[in-house]
């Protein structure tokens, strides 16, 4: 799960940012010749700079590595296919049950307005989405690797009963569907 | 509450909650456009000869457009939200009126135009200086010239005339096709083009807000150390390099629409990742270096300025997090979106503008002759320490797969809306001593003038 990763990232690089803001802060009172500060800040600003590109460019390239839009074309031939399409404010599906451990294609779409189908598992833990858009198909492939039931919730805001648009997705056990 | 027991709700009271999130969503987003195309402008004038008609029309043209806006949603009914994303306005499902539609987007476009003469007006005040948006934008310097170059102020207005004109276009066009569409349902609009259209102006109108806000720092912590904020080259590397970027990144809000060319979601986020850059390394560490050993007097002004560095520095943290394609499959659309705006827009631009503020009430002078007392350090650190929860519940909802623009949460997720609640109350306390303190000033200054 991203989720908990990024929370711990955040809260990471937010507090180093606080500290040196709270350094400085606390600094700040006793005065220095500007041309001295300049020059060691801009020594520093140097390094943090290639710090960051260091830093962010394998991560940026390493998470690139896996883009979810084709994903849907290869897994084709084996997957399981659901059409699914929003409208306002209920889901159509072709079928509401998969099997777990095998790819599952949703072919997404809309009747009417943009929706977003988001996929929550049976902890409430959003694990894939895309946008359903009229006029287009957007294709997610996702392999559900726990049974259970699986909720299907708006993710785009298209009305006032936006909230109430859930529908539920049974994911069978590998072999049982 | 249950999402099945959500099914009984009934729709008029989820309809109240969306309409105050579109005008929550427009008016704020306006009223800080407002607000610091007022600070750019302020200081611009000190460099520029800019017209005070000009101005004044713009405000006119933005009460006009709020008025419309506000018409529309509380007399109209309209909670097709801020983004009217196509083709929602004419789809309400009975809820609000074509007129409704109109008139919102009719509103917007009033205050769009307002802006954009504005900009026109600084545009051709920059070409009569300067003679080129080129110069005005200190390239020649970027590339070696040894003349001395525009003030940093001139250089950020240059950047938002550029972006926040293109920004503004897309969304009047938008803006007008949405609107042939109500009146004529067969002009149809391919709805990718007109998300990317949408997105593309919200994204340069809201980032435009922060560029021309930052300008109070780059004026004002001068004033309080004593100390020039000189436009270097790395500095204007820094905002050439933003132009850019600014006009290229907005695919991030696309990245779940898997029906756009995969080299723009590639390039959403490569340029996100890119567009940290001048924030951490050329504006926020420049308001570090400027204020460290300074001996600084910390009163309301400078402690927000610096605090809106921070809070723009810290903020664009969870954004770079989002626009990591993978994550944002995992992040679209839950709360962990506004978690990372509100941490720029209130930490950031709110400070930069409230610091302003508290600047111009006092004629311009600092460090203030007196200190602000108990009565503002309280009002600061609530601000800071609301502002942090605030958005910090937004975040750790958004990790916790919270969706955004929900009426109703279920039961899991509420205690977390009620801890933040708490956290925008001290936020919205801090912030009536702000503006106690302003028109207090501004009163004192006033009398003292005459």
């Amino acid at each position: 799960m991203y989720q908990a990763l990024a929370l711990k990232l955040t809260i990471v690089f937010v507090g180093l940012v606080m500290a040196a803001f709270i350094y400085v802060a606390a600094r700040a009172g006793r005065r220095r010749e500007y041309a001295e500060v300049q020059s060691r800040a801009y020594r520093i600003r140097g390094y943090w700079f290639w710090l960051l590109v260091l830093l962010g460019t394998p991560v940026m390239l390493y998470t690139m590595t896996s883009l979810p839009y084709s994903s849907a074309a290869q897994q084709a031939g084996q997957a399981q296919t659901v059409r699914v399409t929003g409208h306002q404010w209920y889901w159509s599906l072709s079928q509401d049950s998969v099997a777990a451990g095998r790819p599952v294609v949703f072919e997404v779409t809309s009747a009417d307005v943009n929706h977003g189908m988001g996929i929550y598992d049976e902890n409430m833990r959003l694990v894939a989405q895309t946008q359903a858009m009229p006029d287009y198909i957007n294709r997610l492939a996702y392999t559900f690797k726990q049974p259970g039931d699986y909720r299907l919730l708006c993710l785009e805001y298209c009305g006032v009963a936006h909230h109430n648009m859930s529908a539920v997705l049974h994911v069978t056990a590998a072999g049982v569907h | 509450m249950t999402q099945d027991e959500n099914a009984v709700i009934e729709v008029p009271a989820a309809a109240n909650f969306y309409q105050i999130l579109t005008i929550h969503g427009a008016g704020m987003v306006g009223a800080i456009a407002l607000a610091s195309v007022a600070v750019q402008w302020f200081f611009l004038n000190k460099y520029l000869d800019l017209s005070a008609r000009v101005f004044v029309a713009n405000l006119g043209l933005f009460l006009i457009g709020v008025v419309a806006i506000l018409a529309s949603v509380f007399l109209g009914g309209f909670a097709g939200g801020w983004t009217f994303l196509y083709p929602l306005p004419a789809h309400s499902m009975g809820i609000w009126g074509r007129g409704a539609a109109a008139l919102f987007m009719g509103g917007l476009l009033v205050i769009g135009t307002g802006f954009l003469l504005l900009y026109l007006d600084i545009g051709r005040a920059l070409l009569a200086r300067y003679g080129s948006l080129w110069r005005s934008l200190g390239v020649p310097q970027l590339l070696g010239s040894t003349q001395s170059a525009p003030p940093a102020a001139v250089i950020a207005g240059t950047m938002v005339l550029i972006v926040n004109t293109l920004g503004i276009v897309a969304g009047a066009a938008i803006l007008v096709m949405s609107l042939v569409n109500l009146y004529d349902p067969a002009f149809r609009i391919d709805p990718l083009l007109a998300k990317n259209m949408i997105y593309f102006f919200g994204h340069v109108f809201i980032n435009a807000t922060i560029y021309m806000a930052i300008t109070a720092v780059y004026e004002i912590l001068p004033v309080y150390t004593g100390r020039p904020w000189k436009s270097s080259r790395v500095f204007i590397a820094g905002w050439v390099a933003s132009t850019v970027m600014v006009i290229i990144v907005y695919p991030h809000h696309l990245l779940m629409d898997f029906a756009m060319p995969e080299w723009a979601e590639v390039v959403g986020q490569v340029i996100s990742y890119t567009s940290g850059l001048p924030v951490l390394v050329v504006t926020s560490y420049g308001a570090l270096t400027i204020v460290h050993r300074s001996g600084i007097r910390w009163d309301l002004a400078s402690g927000l300025l610096f605090l809106s560095a921070f809070g723009w520095a810290a903020g664009v943290i969870p954004a770079i997090i989002d626009a990591t394609i993978v994550v944002n499959q995992q992040m679209h659309n839950t709360l962990w979106v506004p978690g990372h705006f509100h941490f720029y827009l209130l930490i950031g631009v709110v400070s930069m503008v409230f610091g302003f503020m508290s600047y111009l009430a006092r004629g311009g002078r600092a460090p203030a002759p007196t200190r602000g007392g108990m009565l503002d350090g309280v009002a600061f650190w609530g601000f800071v320490l609301g502002s942090l929860g605030f958005v910090a519940m937004f975040l750790y909802s958004g990790s916790h797969s919270v969706p955004r623009r929900f009426a109703v949460h279920l039961a899991q997720w509420e205690p977390y809306d009620r801890i933040a609640s708490l956290f925008a109350a001290v936020v919205v306390l801090a912030v009536a001593v702000f503006l106690l303190r302003f028109f207090r000033n501004l009163r004192n200054a006033v009398r003292a003038e005459a």
